[in-house]
């Protein structure tokens, strides 16, 4: 037996309302990227180089076979999926964030009619289409939002990964129970 | 009394309620105030101030009169409008401002005090003696005054709110709404059409009228169905927009639930909307405007439009036999729309020397209503013409004073509307909110035809602002003709005439303010009250400034309008606090051990937003002291585990890393080897403390920071200030790690025994000095080890990812309970930390400086660094200065309080004598009394002086004696 446990923070969540669905999300390993200053563009050539994906722009995911990197705020990126190349050392700094954040999957029509009750984002499709991603606020907590083909990506800071559970459950009850009407 | 054959109610369900506890019954499509009406029930409520009986006057949002509690218990609701109330089955309402009953109000005695109640009587009233306001007076008129009553029990309901964007924003689904979202939606643009009713139409669901070729709610209902056939549009109906802000935001409350008999537990009663438009079309409609004449309140006195709202959308009537008091053609429809309906029309009353009959009743043009009699509702209505005075028998009287337009949302960013003498009544001022165009009534357009051509007309405007082109749109045909009409605001006579209806102004009250020099309008409106009701005047402000107009001898544009706020119908705070209810109030962040701390019984206390726990109860103990004792115990004896994962982390990563924290800290770090901690202190640039912590250097270019739990986010954006203003070329750039570490104190003689039992490699010999860190691993798991100490032992902090946290908390705490140790919690953590004299934001709170901490000679001379300058100020490097002290109990069983003040042993406990006071105290098992950390004056020469501590809060009076903060092995000798 292994000496030490894994558990994760929301331990298996899937929760369903109406056509609604929230799941706990697995993203996989997610190392943080802030280029140093000047270091912008050959740190986006490494990632080319290494990953085919380059630095994101503001609201922008990247993608490639090898993963996803999400704009995360000035100058900074999260990477989805992969290993950050070594060729990054000396360009940008790279932290192992993996464990920071807790994943929530939203799907389901109505899923933007759920969000528009905690996230003060302009959330039509048309102006924020899948793939975008934007780190703004769930409720009171921080939260990096990427919209997908099927409903949402919600990051939330591990420790209030149960809060923000509970608070889009409740709102995915509201709206359950509008469809209704 | 129900009209045959009428209105737009589903006769085939009937639908039982209560008013007053009396059954009643009314159906699907009714109002509570038109299912009141077909019962045969007029009076409905008693006034704010004279307890006048009072029936329904409009159909719509303004009505001042019909205001009712709703449900009962918890859940009951004062003040709702019986006239926005939808009919459900088991609806519950009651009158309010009434005492025993609703027909004999015992209040009702101060109706006939009116000669001594008007406008600031109690202003000149209540004078003497002058300390009778504060105790008697003012209690008395606060008891007796106020409109309905709250339960005192919590809200049981559940709001929601949310945000919405769009291209337009409709307000109002009247025909120039219909048609700007029509125009909308045709051009392509995405729109919300708002409406504060419960289905789309506006006075088109009111009115006899042909729209198109059909009946006006024909077309209503194809116009509607044609909309939502496109993916471009949002309905929201029983929405009002309640107000216009900045950046082209509306505030709306939209009524989700209150029209259900049994809503569903999860549907939210009601939801307050954030709605960010980039252009905005106001079709909010115009109200009908009063006329005030003498007893204009009795119970059937209504508006003549309202009145067609129940004759033609509700098929009921307030009686068989009616009269009409008009200043305008349109109003005559009233008259043609009753005779239609087979009821009698007593008679017509217009005010107009030329005013002519447009159907088969009796008109008395050029006259009057003087009064009005009857007991609880209206028998008889006086009338003046030219010839003389008669009396007409009638159950009802319909009143028109013309339309004001609903110019309200146009005020909220300080606009005031425009006189137009055309129509004269207000209308918008064009601009007055950005983005925002008025249509139709509200822009003082009032044919049929006129109000779907603007509508258009302004989508058009509002389109060309998106950028978008207008799509060629035909307005159906309509009825083209409004009429003329000639304002009468007041009909002077016996009597008083009523302006404000809910707040019981008068036409006295408003010319009695200009006769006491109160001849500004803003300073009439805040004498009489008039306007001030939760309808903000929307019936009576326009007649009570052409009162004050008249009797200050100016026109309505120089008396000018005071102003319309949010909101613009009342909005329950709840919906405005929705979701901030129980655990709504703020996340709670959790650590990895909070599972297995609750498990051993542990409470917990909230630390910022975290749950840390308190203590962990043994069996036995009944108090936390015992448990607190123990655990302080067991850290000194043996070894002791806490979870400390709530310590802010920051990762800093990069060549300049040194130099960014030589800035923030006051000693330096560039010097500290890779593989070693340093304790540092950060000021703020006024030279105060901000925060203290350690910083451990893993390896060259890598460094991790440590905050207290309350600073954490303050830290952050003090590195964030620091970089981008001072250090913007440096290479370094840093990220919170907070949440992806687990880490625990292990603590104790025994720490390193426990540390060794679950790492891969224990740690040998003398290896691991203090103030080391280093890679661990633990069962292939990567971890970290830190070698600091926060309670003055031998002590590790031992971190992994948070997900391994839970299972390494129970390990730990399995392996330190092997030695005789245990978990211990926050309480226990305290106690050690003041034994050996640390600081929390407890000392560091804002206020104290390094000085003050006795810890200026960590400042560096050498460097420079946030709030260096200002903290060597000479006021801040005072030996008069408070500085911080031990203090301890001289017996056992005496308890020095934190939060105290120190004064000197022979002095009296007043402020002027204040020497210092307590910030952190506990009961130290170790030494077996009270122990305290506090500042003192000079304190630092001070040690060993007895002094008197004083808590006057909990009544603590005992002399302690000041010594060293540090109490506890203050060599080091056992961390070390």
């Amino acid at each position: 037996m292994k000496l030490l446990q894994a558990v994760s923070p929301l331990g298996g969540l899937d929760r369903s309302h109406g056509a609604l669905r929230l799941r706990a999300g697995e993203p996989g390993r997610i190392t943080w990227i802030a280029p140093y200053p000047g270091e912008e563009t050959n740190c986006s050539h490494a990632l080319q180089a290494a990953l085919s994906l380059s630095f994101p722009s503001p609201g922008e995911t990247r993608s490639s076979l090898a993963g996803r990197i999400l704009w995360s705020g000035r100058v900074q990126a999260l990477l989805l999926g992969p290993q950050a190349p070594a060729t990054l050392s000396g360009l940008a700094a790279v932290v192992d964030q993996s464990e920071a954040w807790a994943a929530l999957n939203l799907e389901g029509a109505g899923a933007v009619e759920v969000l528009q009750r905690l996230v003060p984002l302009d959330l039509r499709a048309a102006v924020f289409p899948a793939w975008r991603t934007a780190r703004s606020l769930l409720g009171h907590m921080n939260t990096q939002i990427t919209p997908r083909p099927d409903g949402f990506e919600i990051l939330v800071a591990c420790s209030m990964a149960h809060t923000a559970a509970r608070e889009i459950e409740e709102a995915m009850r509201s709206v359950a129970a509008r469809s209704q009407l | 009394m129900r009209l045959p054959d009428r209105g737009r109610i589903d006769r085939s369900v009937s639908l039982p309620f209560s008013f007053d506890g009396k059954l009643l019954t009314g159906h699907p499509g009714d109002t509570l105030a038109s299912a009141l009406m077909a019962n045969g029930i007029g009076l409905v409520g008693r006034s704010f101030k004279y307890h006048r009986p009072r029936g329904v006057m409009t159909a719509g949002s303004e009505e001042p009169n019909a205001l009712v509690e709703i449900g009962s218990g918890a859940a009951m609701v004062p003040n709702i409008r019986a006239t926005m109330q939808e009919l459900c089955e088991g609806l519950e309402a009651r009158s309010q401002n009434c005492w025993p009953s609703l027909q004999a109000d015992l209040l009702s005695v101060n109706d006939l005090l009116w000669p001594f109640l008007g406008s600031g009587f109690y202003y000149k009233t209540f004078m003497w003696p002058r300390s009778f306001w504060e105790s008697v007076y003012e209690p008395i008129i606060r008891r007796a005054a106020g409109l309905g009553r709250l339960t005192a029990e919590p809200d049981p309901a559940r709001y929601e709110k949310a945000f919405a964007q769009c291209d337009l924003l409709v307000i109002g689904a009247g025909p120039a709404g219909l048609m700007a979202a029509l125009a909308g939606v045709e051009a392509g643009v995405d729109v919300i059409l708002a409406d504060e009713g419960s289905e789309p139409g506006g006075r088109l669901l009111s009115e006899r009228e042909q729209v198109g070729g059909m009946p006006a709610a024909d077309w209503v209902e194809q116009t509607l169905a044609r909309l939502q056939a496109s993916p471009h549009f949002r309905f929201l109906p029983r929405t009002s927009v309640d107000g216009a802000y900045d950046g082209g935001v509306y505030g709306a409350y939209e009524r989700v639930s209150e029209h259900l008999c049994k809503p569903d537990p999860d549907l939210p009663k009601g939801c307050f909307w954030r709605i960010t438009a980039r252009a905005t079309v106001l079709a909010a409609g115009a109200i009908e405007r009063p006329i005030a004449f003498p007893d204009n309140d009795r119970p059937g006195v209504m508006m003549a439009g309202a009145l067609r709202s129940y004759l033609n959308r509700y098929g009921t009537a307030p009686g068989k036999r009616i009269a009409l008091f008009a200043t305008n053609d349109d109003a005559h429809r009233t008259a043609r729309d009753l005779l239609e309906a087979g009821l009698e029309v007593a008679a017509v009353i217009d005010s107009r020397e030329d005013a002519t009959a447009s159907g088969d009743y009796q008109l008395f043009a050029g006259a009057r209503v003087t009064g009005t009699r009857g007991r609880h509702g209206l028998r008889q209505v006086r009338i003046e013409t030219g010839s003389g005075t008669q009396t007409i028998a009638a159950d009802a009287l319909a009143v028109s004073g013309g339309w004001n337009p609903s110019v309200h949302l146009t005020c909220h960013m300080g606009a005031r509307p425009e006189w137009d003498a055309g129509i004269e009544a207000f209308v918008p001022k064009p601009g007055a909110v950005p983005g925002l165009v008025a249509a139709g009534a509200a822009r003082g357009v009032f044919d049929t035809s006129g109000c779907l051509a603007d509508g258009l007309r302004a989508a058009g405007e509002a389109i060309a602002r998106l950028g978008g082109t207008a799509p060629s749109l035909t307005p159906p045909a309509a009825d083209a003709v409004s009429g003329t009409g000639r304002a009468l605001w007041l009909v002077e006579g016996k009597g008083r005439a009523w302006l404000d209806f809910q707040n019981d102004v008068t036409s006295k009250d408003v010319t009695g303010a200009a006769q006491e020099g109160y001849d500004s309008v803003e300073y009439m409106k805040r004498y009489t009250t008039q306007g001030m009701a939760p309808d903000q005047g929307k019936n009576s402000n326009v007649n009570a400034l052409a009162i004050l107009a008249d009797a200050t001898g100016r026109t309505i544009p120089e008396t000018g309008t005071t102003i319309y706020r949010p909101p613009f119908s009342p909005v329950p705070i709840g919906a405005m606090g929705a979701g901030g209810q129980g655990k709504g109030f703020a996340p709670e962040r959790l650590t990895s051990s909070h599972e297995a701390s609750l498990k051993r019984g542990a409470p917990m206390i909230e630390a910022g937003l975290w749950y840390r726990p308190s203590y962990f109860p043994a069996p036995g103990e009944t108090h936390w002291r015992e448990s607190c004792d123990r655990e302080v115990r067991m850290v000194r004896g043996s070894v002791g585990i806490c979870d400390v994962s709530t310590l802010g982390k920051i990762e800093l990563m990069g060549p300049d890393v040194g130099a960014l924290l030589d800035m923030v800290y006051i000693n330096r770090f560039s010097t500290l080897k890779p593989g070693r901690v340093r304790y540092g202190l950060m000021l703020r640039e006024d030279g105060h403390v901000m925060d203290d912590g350690t910083t451990a250097r893993p390896s060259l270019e890598h460094w991790a920071m440590t905050t207290t739990t309350a600073a954490a986010g303050q830290v952050m954006a003090h590195l964030e200030m620091v970089q981008q203003c001072f250090l913007p070329r440096a290479r370094v750039r840093f990220t919170s790690t907070t949440d992806a570490w687990a880490q625990f104190a292990i603590a104790g003689p025994r720490a390193r025994d426990v540390v060794n039992a679950v790492l891969d490699q224990p740690l040998l010999g003398k290896a691991f000095s203090f103030m080391q860190c280093g890679a661990v691993s633990l069962g292939g798991i990567s971890g970290r080890l830190f070698r600091i100490s926060f309670s003055g032992e031998h002590a590790y902090e031992l971190a992994v990812p948070s997900r391994y946290g839970a299972s390494l908390f129970r390990l730990l705490v399995a392996q330190a309970e092997g030695f005789g140790g245990g978990a211990y919690g926050i309480e226990a953590l305290n106690v050690l930390r003041i034994e050996k004299g640390l600081l929390t934001h407890a000392e560091l709170h804002g206020r104290t400086t390094a000085f003050d901490l006795g810890l200026q000679r960590m400042m560096s001379t050498r460097k420079t660094f946030i709030g260096k300058a200002a903290a060597a100020r000479p006021g801040l490097v005072e030996e008069t200065r408070e500085q911080l002290v031990g203090l301890r109990a001289l017996a056992a069983g005496e308890e020095l309080t934190a939060g105290a003040h120190l004064f000197a042993r022979d002095a009296d406990p007043t402020r002027l004598n204040d020497q210092g006071y307590v910030t952190s105290a506990c009961h130290s098992p170790t030494f077996g009394r009270s122990i305290a950390l506090g500042f003192l004056r000079r304190g630092r020469s001070r040690h060993g002086e007895l002094l008197r501590l004083v808590d006057h809060l909990r009544g603590v009076d005992v002399i302690c004696e000041v010594c060293d903060p540090v109490f506890f092995d203050a060599q080091g000798g056992r961390m070390r």
